[in-house]
């Protein structure tokens, strides 16, 4: 989960990283008391998950109060790259800028370790830095398990070779941000810039923060960082029903048992809608292994609500959760939906393969659905729900 | 031969007494398994009976391979215990581990695998998020359904289950040496390249099926080590050409950053290193029969 700016601010105030006063707010009027509040003079930062809103007239600086709600009252609702802008930042005008640095802590995934980057050369995009001038980007391995103590963090302050009067100063900052990076079961931790002002001291200016979904049962209080309001409707109906969806832009619904197959799904489907006028699936959707009755209704439900969706592709291999257990699922969810008082009015296309296949297509050709189809095949299938889809 | 595991492989379930290690415990007996124990603190010194076969509890991973020789254990154990549970059996020396548990925090793989590299890599560890491997006819470590393909001499490595079980059944005719879900997340402790390089070995095995997905480069680094060691022919399939930019597909470790991840980097990395590359499931099981049918 990648938060905003000002959640990342508030993180790294928790765990001592210096940074500027700010809050978050969501009406322009607000601005006034918030500005107000720093002395009369602010910064009006969009909050968006996307880089380059400086460019795009997201940051602007308010002389005054009122200023400050002439700026946010331009920025609140503004798009920038396909983001609406919902909230921004009100932080407290940064001192004098001397110079710019950048620190982060990820995952390597490549080699299964953590990593620090460091660089002297901050403020601009770090993917331009490590591409033009990549010796000027320390990149430094991180044990999981020893972390990062401050002789570690020297370490890291050698190898990007910041200048002397900074160091010990950035090489506190490093263990702080590793503090939010462990403490708060972070994926990544960035902070560009990381300033040096002219008073001598080093700030964080601006940051990026994203969390480890996985890790909620030990971070309670993550869940009230999501962001509601720019969630997809059908993925926030999804999520409280503990689905695993993901809202895409095609007309054929998608429902799978495992996320590889439900990804494959999608492709198979894509490459078959080539055929009827360039059909692609409208979602992707993972029931897990088990695919019980139960399930399958909530995803079925999800699916129909959908109305860019016009047919379904219901594809599952059975393994340990046989064929015959889940065709009886899905028309036990048939029966559900309609006992719910929900018509079902878009053709669905079934694929039982795997353990009891036989037994499954005969309960499915018994139950005798009106708007539900048997193909045997994976891509005899997707081909199948692709032409109804056209069709409609 | 197969590899990882075979008909000696003596194996313990840690979370056995749970209702998921109770489940796929009684499936891995029935598929021939030799289960020699389950490990559970609280249940040390007793027993369950699963279908007629007296299985023991032991308090601890050591313990259990004290007593039965243990060298693989399977674990089923939730999330917020999987950290402490395989550092038990680094510490306890077993030679493999199979993580079934899907949804453990990335900081906490992260720590168990670089605590199983600083102990000298004595625990190999599979997963987690994985279905864990079979070896047909032989053993069954984890959650593969046992009973959809047979016997054979093609090996196959895949990051998905479910896709794991569609290309095992496809080609179940032929049948398969060994088959290893190596899991779908972020940080993994068997990769492609491990695996490949024991089927490479492995005298049993004349054709590898390689399964990936978006996410990660590790297809990418699979075909360069394909290119340099493999010279046994490789059929391949990735999943997710269709996912969009920035957005978790199912598996913690299937997502696409920026540019990189995507499927279409990692069929050509593939592609460019010999692998046939099938554009469906259906396809690839078709290029592996063609390849061995010479």
């Amino acid at each position: 989960m990648d938060l905003f700016e000002y959640q990342a601010r508030d993180l790294f105030a928790k765990h001592d990283v210096p940074v500027l006063a700010g809050e978050v707010i969501d009406t322009p009027e607000a601005a006034r008391a918030a500005t107000e509040r720093l002395g009369g003079k602010s910064v009006v930062k969009a909050q968006v998950k996307v880089g380059g809103r400086g460019k795009a007239g997201g940051v602007k600086l308010a002389a005054t109060p009122d200023e400050a709600v002439a700026r946010a009252t331009d920025i609140l609702g503004m798009d920038i790259k396909g983001h609406t802008v919902h909230k921004v930042m009100i932080a407290e005008t940064a001192p004098e800028i001397v110079e710019e640095y950048y620190v982060s802590y990820l995952l390597d995934r490549t080699n299964r370790t953590f990593l620090a980057m460091a660089s002297v050369q901050g403020g601009v995009e770090i993917e331009v830095v490590a591409e033009e001038n990549p010796e000027a980007l320390a990149k430094v391995p991180v044990d999981a398990n020893e972390g990062v103590s401050i002789e570690k963090a020297r370490e890291i302050v050698a190898q990007a070779k910041f200048p002397a009067e900074v160091a010990e100063q950035v090489a506190e900052i490093l263990v702080t941000l590793w503090d939010t990076f462990i403490k708060e079961d972070a994926l990544l931790v960035e902070v560009n810039p990381l300033a040096k002002v002219a008073s001598g001291k080093v700030i964080a200016l601006d940051g990026k923060v994203s969390l480890d979904e996985n890790a909620e049962f030990r971070q309670p209080e993550h869940e009230a960082l999501e962001d509601k309001d720019s969630a997809n409707p059908l993925e926030a109906a999804a999520k409280a029903k503990n689905l695993n969806y993901v809202k895409l832009d095609g007309e054929v619904g998608i429902i799978g048992n495992g996320a590889g197959l439900v990804m494959s799904t999608l492709d198979v489907v894509a490459y078959a809608g080539e055929a009827h006028g360039g059909v692609k699936p409208a979602n992707f959707l993972d029931i897990g292994g088990g695919a019980s009755a139960a399930v399958m209704a909530n995803g079925l439900e999800i699916i129909l609500g959908d109305p860019d969706v016009k047919s379904v592709f219901v594809n599952v291999f059975g393994g340990i959760t046989a064929c015959d257990e889940v065709a009886n699922g899905i028309v036990q969810a048939l029966q559900l939906l309609a006992d719910k008082g929900e018509e079902v009015t878009k053709p669905l296309v079934v694929r039982l393969d795997g353990n009891n296949a036989e037994l499954g297509r005969k309960i499915l050709s018994d139950a005798n659905h009106p708007l539900v189809q048997r193909v045997d095949t994976m891509d005899g299938a997707a081909d199948k729900a692709a032409e109804l889809a056209a069709a409609k | 031969m197969a590899i990882f595991l075979n008909k000696d492989s003596k194996v313990i379930v840690q979370g056995m007494t749970g209702a998921t290690g109770m489940k796929h415990t009684k499936l891995m007996l029935a598929d021939g398994t030799n289960i020699v124990g389950g490990v559970n603190p609280r249940k040390a010194g007793t027993s369950v009976d699963i279908d007629g076969t007296e299985i023991p509890v032991f308090g601890t991973v050591a313990e259990a391979i004290e007593k039965t020789g243990a060298n693989v254990s399977v674990l089923f154990v939730p999330p917020a215990f999987s950290k402490a549970a395989v550092v038990e059996a680094i510490d306890a020396e077993i030679p493999l581990a199979v993580v079934i548990t899907e949804g453990i925090a990335v900081h906490d793989s992260a720590a168990f695998y670089a605590y199983a590299v600083s102990k000298g890599n004595k625990t190999r560890i599979i997963g987690p998020n994985c279905p864990g491997l079979i070896t047909p006819g032989q053993s069954n470590a984890g959650i593969i359904p046992g009973d959809i393909t047979k016997p054979g001499r093609i090996g196959l490595v895949s990051k998905s289950g479910t896709l794991t079980y569609q290309m095992m059944y496809e080609l179940r005719d032929i049948g398969f040496s060994s088959a290893v879900g190596i899991g779908g997340d972020p940080v993994i402790g068997t990769t492609h390249i491990d695996a490949l390089a024991a089927f490479e070995a492995d005298p049993d095995t004349d054709l590898i099926v390689m399964i990936g997905e978006i996410g990660g480069d590790a297809e990418e680094r699979a075909a360069d080590f394909i290119a340099k060691n493999v010279t046994k022919p490789v059929v391949g399939y990735v999943a997710g050409f269709t996912a969009p930019e920035g957005k978790t597909m199912g598996h913690a470790g299937a997502i696409v950053s920026g540019s990189s991840g995507t499927a279409a980097a990692k069929k050509e990395a593939l592609e460019a290193a010999g692998v046939k590359v099938g554009k469906t499931p259906t396809e690839t099981a078709k290029l592996a029969r063609e390849l061995l049918a010479g």
